[in-house]
């Protein structure tokens, strides 16, 4: 068979998985499946721009199916691979037919957990990962405003927090109802999460921290009708949407028989445990050189990782080595973050909080490790560069706008 | 709207008529004009959409934000005075016939 290359999942990650086969000089066939309606779409606009309804379905194309085309990439949407056959080399589709690969990449995403509590599948209560999502979440919207009816978010993570100031922007009576003392707990240092909870605050939207959810309460028909707590009481609420994190969708992978620890175990070029399988994005776990897994969601990780997949597919060696960045909008505030934060144990703030541009430095010990900007682009790109060279400021000197970081980097 | 004629690094020329609201970046993306990637979807946070803007026509779009300004020290390509960012360009009448020239890579 001539070299044929498929890819699982017609996102992020699969996308820059083909096109950089193309860019690379593969010259043989590449067959991107995807089992949503559409082509390739944005979704981080979903839970922002688009959700607030500043822009149209047809401004989340991310390529153009024409485009694919003239680059002999073969885009095949409303199809589910139900299985891989790794010694015959083929996967099978949901409609029983078959697809041979020389290379099969698996871009395959992840999925929203439920909320595992009485009334979580009740009408009205969403998570949010897909354009289908967004659109049913737009118009329970428009019923609550209608209907003035409160919206509540479960879970303080970006994407929830960006739904609630979404909600708030559409003048809804909005509440977040967070398990943890803090918002973001895990990514982000102690001052941040508290501003953070103050710019909701003063947008008009409730934040419950320490939340203790006991059910959702639901009418006749089984839509929700509010939020029930531990202690009794009860937050009306006309939609609920659900952010409480995600799980990697891999199956399919261990199905197959692939090596997989709550994600599918890649090296820093995208390998798996079968030497002509790839994977890419949300859906893998990248084996860091102490061992250690690391999960990763977001949108560099995907083309990153879809570069380093595609060039493992042809015998080249292309780690994905770059610092992580990331990056969440929230009101007109404009979080950019470098660097990975767990682990550290000293923080400076440079810049003015209070004003609303500033950036926060995380050290463990002396070492910089991440740096999270508000409104602050020049920071955060400079932080990725200083990571990058693994240069580091002190701690005194990332507080003191009176010195230059720039300069370290020159040295 | 808007007629915008996009130039690839390539001498590739494609003229596209966008709705106003729609970004410079939307335009080529959803119309299948390489040299644009827009990773992050217009959020202004990947520096993957830098254009050059026809020197003559500058003063027709309104000046770029800080973030903007920010983000373009971050291109991959020579960044020229006339250097935008097409995510936070949108269409309007004031835009007709505008030209913008593609660099060769964004990353
Ligand atoms: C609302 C929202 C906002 C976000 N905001 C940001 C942000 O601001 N910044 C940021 O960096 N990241 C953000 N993200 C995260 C970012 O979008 C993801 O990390 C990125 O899309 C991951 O790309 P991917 O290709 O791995 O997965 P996806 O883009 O999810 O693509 C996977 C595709 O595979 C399909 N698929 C799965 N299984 C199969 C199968 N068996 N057969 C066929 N197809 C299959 C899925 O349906 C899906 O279409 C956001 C995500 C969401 C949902
Ligand atoms: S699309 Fe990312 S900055 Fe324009």
């Amino acid at each position: 068979m001539s070299a044929a290359i498929v890819i699982i999942g017609a996102g992020q990650a699969g996308v820059q998985t083909a096109e950089a086969l193309r860019t690379g000089g593969f010259a043989g066939s590449i067959t991107l499946l995807g089992n949503e309606a559409y082509g390739p779409y944005h979704r981080p606009p979903l839970s922002k721009a688009w959700l607030a309804g500043e822009m149209d379905s047809a401004q989340l194309v991310m390529r153009a199916p024409e485009m694919l085309a003239r680059k002999a990439i073969e885009l095949r949407t409303n199809v589910t691979v139900s299985a891989i056959d790794r010694t015959a080399k083929l996967v099978t589709l949901s409609d029983g037919s078959s697809l041979p690969y020389t290379g099969l990449v698996l871009a395959t995403g992840s999925t929203p957990r439920r909320l595992p509590l009485p009334g979580g599948d009740a009408q009205g209560v969403f998570a949010l990962r897909s354009r289908d999502d967004a659109s049913a979440i737009a118009e329970r919207m428009a019923v609550c405003i209608e209907k003035q009816l409160p919206v509540i978010v479960i879970g303080g993570g970006f994407i929830g927090l960006e739904v609630a100031a979404t909600a708030r922007k559409k003048g809804l009576s909005t509440t977040v109802l967070e398990a943890a003392p803090r918002l973001l707990g895990r990514v982000l240092a102690p001052v941040l999460s508290d501003w953070y909870a103050n710019l909701h605050r003063s947008h008009g939207a409730a934040l419950v921290l320490d939340a203790r959810i006991a059910a959702i309460e639901t009418d006749a028909q089984n839509t929700v009708t509010g939020v029930r707590m531990a202690d009794g009481q009860v937050y009306p609420a006309g939609l609920v949407v659900v952010g409480i994190g995600v799980a990697a969708n891999d199956q399919l992978a261990q199905a197959a028989g692939l090596e997989c620890d709550r994600g599918i175990v890649v090296d820093a070029c995208g390998h798996t445990s079968d030497p002509a399988i790839v994977a890419a994005g949300d859906c893998t776990a990248r084996r860091l050189p102490d061992g250690s897994l690391l999960r990763l969601e977001s949108v560099q990780n995907a083309t990153e990782q879809g570069k380093s997949a595609a060039a493992a597919l042809l015998g080249l060696e292309k780690p994905f080595t770059a610092t992580p960045w990331f990056w969440s909008d929230q009101y007109d505030k404009k979080l950019q973050m470098a660097g990975l934060s767990m682990g550290a144990d000293q923080w400076a703030v440079r810049g003015d909080m209070a004003a609303g541009s500033f950036s926060v430095y995380h050290f463990k010990g002396e070492r910089l490790l991440a740096v999270d900007s508000v409104n602050a682009s020049k920071d955060h790109l400079l932080a990725r560069k200083l990571l990058d060279a693994g240069v580091s400021p002190t701690v005194a000197q990332a507080g003191d706008l009176g010195v230059e970081l720039a300069g370290l980097l020159v040295k | 709207m808007a007629n915008i004629t996009y130039i690839e690094a390539s001498g590739q020329s494609t003229t596209v008529s966008l709705n106003d609201g729609w970004s410079l970046m939307q335009g080529a993306t959803a119309n299948g004009i390489d040299g644009i990637l827009g990773e992050c979807g217009g959020s202004c946070a990947c520096a993957t959409c830098h254009c050059y803007v026809d020197e003559a026509r500058l003063g027709d779009l309104p000046a770029a934000s800080e973030g903007e300004l920010d983000m373009l020290e971050n291109v991959a390509a020579e960044r020229r005075p006339n250097s935008r960012l097409a995510c936070q360009i949108k269409a309007s009448a004031a835009l007709e016939g505008l030209i913008i020239h593609l660099p060769a890579t964004q990353e």
